[in-house]
């Protein structure tokens, strides 16, 4: 293949790296109006009275919003299909305010300075109301979060509000009872995954404006165009044919921006005023009121015989979705159905889960999106039993791990096609030398090296709900212009999109152009999350390419008067099959757009039945000061089954990235609030993303398989990358020094404290 | 308050307010390249060199760099295509949010430091922050374009 599997430079790459003004902040136009919010001191309070009438006299204070001049419509920030499975449980402002960041007014003014100072002059009368801190004690707490009458469910997702219960659900295979009566070793442990932040390194980045047809436009740093518009819609009370969403180069997202965030408060002071509005978020702010991943405690329960043999698995999930209710009902089951899955063989499996609601910032996507969490709870506990069992980890996998042609049963029953886990174990054992170190060494007198593997799988786009469509056009000059819904957020799918198509109509990258996504041009797509962009979008991309060779060779037919299978499309030009008629895209194109023809367009749309799991299996080396308990990254090792790699050097940044996130959160990352609720780590001093000097080094290696329904064999790549550092550096660690960390994360304290 | 500054190599004067950061005033020029992505001067992306030094441009108060020259990403284009698409060869540029500042301080490095270890190099861009790429593809980059010889 000339393009796809090439480590092709991405499209936009120049203009980043020299520094182009082409992220929201960067285009907003000077006279916007600055927008702030007010926000909540109080993890629980009622509003009483909002006083702004000396915050009004700031000179330049254009206006101040409060509850009272919001619509009544209750929606979710969650970027979801509609109807969404998260309960819309909010307004724009409430009256009632529900975590220690929790919106209270919007201020507008012409100026940072004045919109600062009437901030301080706004006053804000609380009835301070008992807040639910601790999710464990959520369920039945006498503090309902969600009192109000107009809370609403767009299905049956288990919820009970009045009990803090935004979700419950759970399925069982074969009879978990008898599986655990049959098995010689039944291992329960309980494993604590914390809340962290997405830290991408664009903040939240909003502005907005109204167009020659009034219409309200949107231009905004997101994961999800399609669903900011019509969550909008709805949460301004007006048509979405009002509504326009325009995404430029985005500085991240890992998640975070699959939820609306910053869109709708200037968004409401453009339609009250008329003016352009900005909103740029803080980092603070981006911490301490966006959306987390979900914490979770989460219950394991494993049966084997002696041999090894995993006879059945059961997991319990408690999941916290703080204030609201965001990605809270979707993420949950992601710890079960994609972790389990990895032991099909076992006879029996079942998961149950409760999903509670606090008063802590909402959680919603990060990057594994419960699987990541699931995974440390499943993969601890399967390390855990290798040692009861007395067995090497590696080898007890290999006895029970899923193989081609098995039906997943914790997986809706779909039918694994590709799986490279076998040969990812055994690469990863090599290059990580685990036959020579495993399970530890020592140093001096008090470090001592250990070693520690896991193993994960996700899916690839959400089957039956996820959709993509493209269009593609042939320009005259033979060039090509792609339109996708899909949006790059910086891993580089414009240039891999594109790199398919240029693969497909047999052309230099070059050829095709492509943009970022404007809902009033693109055509729709369900958004970038959920592994989807180069599994579910690029089939679309294929069809459409595939189409549009048809129509080029119809098309040719006419112009050259040849019967249209005589004729064979050769990348640049249209050719008979002696050669001795051509005709070149160039004139084909400029032919096709004078007089009676067809304009050289076409479009496809792709929704696939199935969601094929990529798989991962990571190894960490660490280092133990046995004294201190401090632990340095050696090694990681990460092997992955993507399918085929459509960019070789972007896959590698999406695996290198991931692994560096799932290390910080195994040992650094952890949100945690004071007794009153309020977040103490909310900026990069208390927060501790990992710097260069904290991942050690990380080596990746991939096994690459052929995913038939998959485009060119590829299965997705974002998001598996990040589950196995959790449960692979405890193992390390475990290994290291005898103490099993079952709570995130594993600090020096916890470890020094023998993991309680 | 009165500064006199060169931004670039062109020289600059302007009536400013005395608590207006470097940063600020840089964005406002139009210099664009400066980004933040903290408010604790922790993330090293708005990284710019005052008199030949890095600097964060957060942290500085603009009357701080009254007389004195400052140089941003749009005052070294050549050279942040040079070392920028070598990064890109990896993969490693990724959203480009940091990559402003990240390069700032590589095109620094290159003038300080000869034959770094990868150890000297990760201590002097511990500052700058990347979540995207896990730095590896960023170390491949930085250690291919600090062995190239030539000018600075």
């Amino acid at each position: 293949m000339k393009t796809v599997h090439q480590p092709i430079i991405k499209l936009d790459a120049k203009a980043l790296v020299t520094g182009k003004p082409v992220y929201t902040e960067d285009l907003a136009p000077s006279d916007c109006l600055v927008v702030k919010l007010l926000r909540s001191p109080h993890a629980y309070a009622k509003i009483l009275e909002i006083k702004k009438d000396i915050a009004l006299k700031v000179p330049g204070i254009e206006c101040i919003l409060t509850y009272e001049d919001v619509p009544q419509q209750r929606f979710t920030m969650a970027g979801q299909s509609y109807p969404e499975p998260s309960p819309y449980d909010r307004l724009i402002l409430d009256k009632y305010v529900r975590y220690v960041g929790d919106p209270v007014a919007i201020v507008a003014g012409e100026n940072e300075k004045a919109v600062d100072r009437a901030l301080k002059l706004i006053k804000v009368q609380y009835e301070i109301l008992e807040p639910v801190l601790d999710f464990e004690q959520a369920i039945d707490h006498p503090s309902c979060i969600h009192p109000e009458e107009d809370y609403h469910v767009n299905f049956d997702i288990g919820n009970e509000v009045k009990r803090n219960i935004c979700c419950k659900e759970g399925f069982e295979v074969g009879d978990i009872n008898k599986a655990f009566s049959e098995s010689d070793v039944v291992l329960e442990r309980t494993y604590h995954t914390k809340a962290n932040n997405q830290a991408m390194m664009e903040t939240f980045k909003t502005y907005t404006y109204l167009d020659y047809n009034g219409r309200l436009n949107i231009v905004t740093a997101t994961q999800i165009p399609f669903h900011v518009r019509r969550i909008l819609a709805r949460a301004l009370d007006m048509p979405k044919s009002k509504v326009r969403v325009i995404k430029p180069r985005i500085g991240g997202g890992f998640g975070a921006k699959q939820t609306v965030v910053s869109e709708p408060y200037p968004a409401l002071v453009t339609l009250k005023t008329g003016k352009p509005a900005r909103l740029f978020f803080t980092r603070t702010e981006t911490f301490m009121a966006s959306t987390s991943r979900h914490e979770m405690k989460i219950t394991v329960k494993i049966g084997a015989d002696k041999e090894g043999h995993i006879k059945g698995i059961e997991m319990y999930t408690l999941s916290n979705t703080g204030a609201y209710g965001e990605h809270g009902p979707t993420t949950v089951g992601l710890s079960g159905h994609k972790t389990m899955s990895l032991y099909n063989k076992a006879e029996a499996l079942k998961f149950s889960c409760d999903v509670v609601y606090s008063n802590t910032m909402s959680a919603g996507a990060f990057r594994g999106y419960g699987a990541t969490q699931g995974t440390f709870a499943l993969e601890s506990a399967m390390n855990e039993l290798a040692v009861e069992l007395n067995m090497d980890p590696i080898a007890l996998r290999k006895l029970n791990m899923l193989e081609v042609g098995e039906s997943i049963k914790a997986y809706y029953g779909e039918i694994l096609q590709s799986c490279g886990l076998l040969e990812c174990l055994e690469t990863g054992k090599k290059m990580i030398e685990w036959d020579k170190k495993y399970p530890s060494y020592r140093v001096d007198d008090h470090k001592v090296r250990g070693v520690g593997m896991a193993m994960t799988m996700q899916g690839s786009g959400i089957s039956n709900i996820d959709i993509a469509s493209s269009q593609i056009r042939l320009n005259d000059d033979g060039f090509y212009t792609l339109l996708i819904g899909a949006a790059d957020m910086g891993t580089g799918c414009d240039t891999i999109l594109a790199q398919m198509a240029a693969e497909c109509l047999e052309c230099d990258l070059d050829k095709i152009v492509v943009n970022g996504v404007d809902t009033d041009q693109s055509p729709y797509d369900t958004g970038s999350y959920a592994s989807s962009t180069t599994y579910v979008t690029g089939m679309s991309v294929i069809k459409a390419c595939e189409e549009l060779k048809e129509k080029m060779l119809k098309e040719a037919a006419l112009q050259l008067g040849i019967a249209q299978e005589a004729l064979i499309f050769e990348g640049h030009q249209i050719s008979n099959e002696e050669g001795t008629v051509t005709i070149s895209l160039d004139t084909l194109a400029q032919n096709a757009v004078v007089g009676e023809h067809d304009c050289l367009i076409a479009q496809a749309s792709h929704s696939s039945p199935v969601s094929p799991p990529p798989f991962m299996v990571g190894f960490a080396e660490v280092e133990v000061d046995t004294e201190t308990g401090h632990t340095e990254m050696i090694d990681y090792v990460g092997v992955v089954d993507c399918g085929t790699v459509i960019n070789t050097s972007l896959a590698r940044i999406q695996a290198e990235g991931g692994i560096a996130q799932g290390i910080g959160m195994a040992l650094y990352e952890d949100i945690t609030y004071t007794a009153e609720g309020k977040m103490r780590n909310n900026t990069f001093m208390q927060h501790n993303i990992p710097t260069r000097l904290d991942v050690g080094n990380i080596s990746v290696a991939f096994e690459s398989t052929y995913e038939p329904t998959g485009p060119f064999g590829a299965k997705s790549i974002g998001e598996v990358v990040i589950n196995t550092p959790c449960p692979a550096i405890a193992h390390a660690i475990y290994n290291a020094t005898g103490v099993r960390v079952r709570e995130l994360p594993i600090t020096p304290e916890k470890i020094i404290l023998g993991g309680e | 308050m009165k500064i006199k500054v060169w931004v670039n190599g062109k020289l600059v004067q302007d009536d400013i307010a005395p608590d207006m950061t470097l940063f600020n005033y840089l964005r406002d020029k139009g210099y664009k390249s400066v980004k933040c992505g903290c408010d604790t001067s922790n993330c090293g992306l708005c990284t710019v060199w005052v008199e030949e030094k890095a600097v964060l441009s957060c942290s500085v108060l603009a009357m701080r760099v009254d007389g004195k020259h400052v140089t941003t990403l749009e005052g070294l284009q050549d050279e942040a295509e040079a070392f920028g698409m070598m990064l890109a060869s990896e993969g490693a540029e990724q959203c480009g949010y940091c990559s402003p500042g990240l390069i700032m301080n590589v095109l620094r490095m290159k003038r300080e430091l000869k034959n770094p270890t990868d150890e000297e190099i990760k201590a002097y861009l511990s500052g700058n922050l990347c979540r995207c790429t896990g730095y590896m593809g960023q170390l491949r980059a930085i250690k291919k374009y600090m062995s190239q010889n030539g000018e600075a």
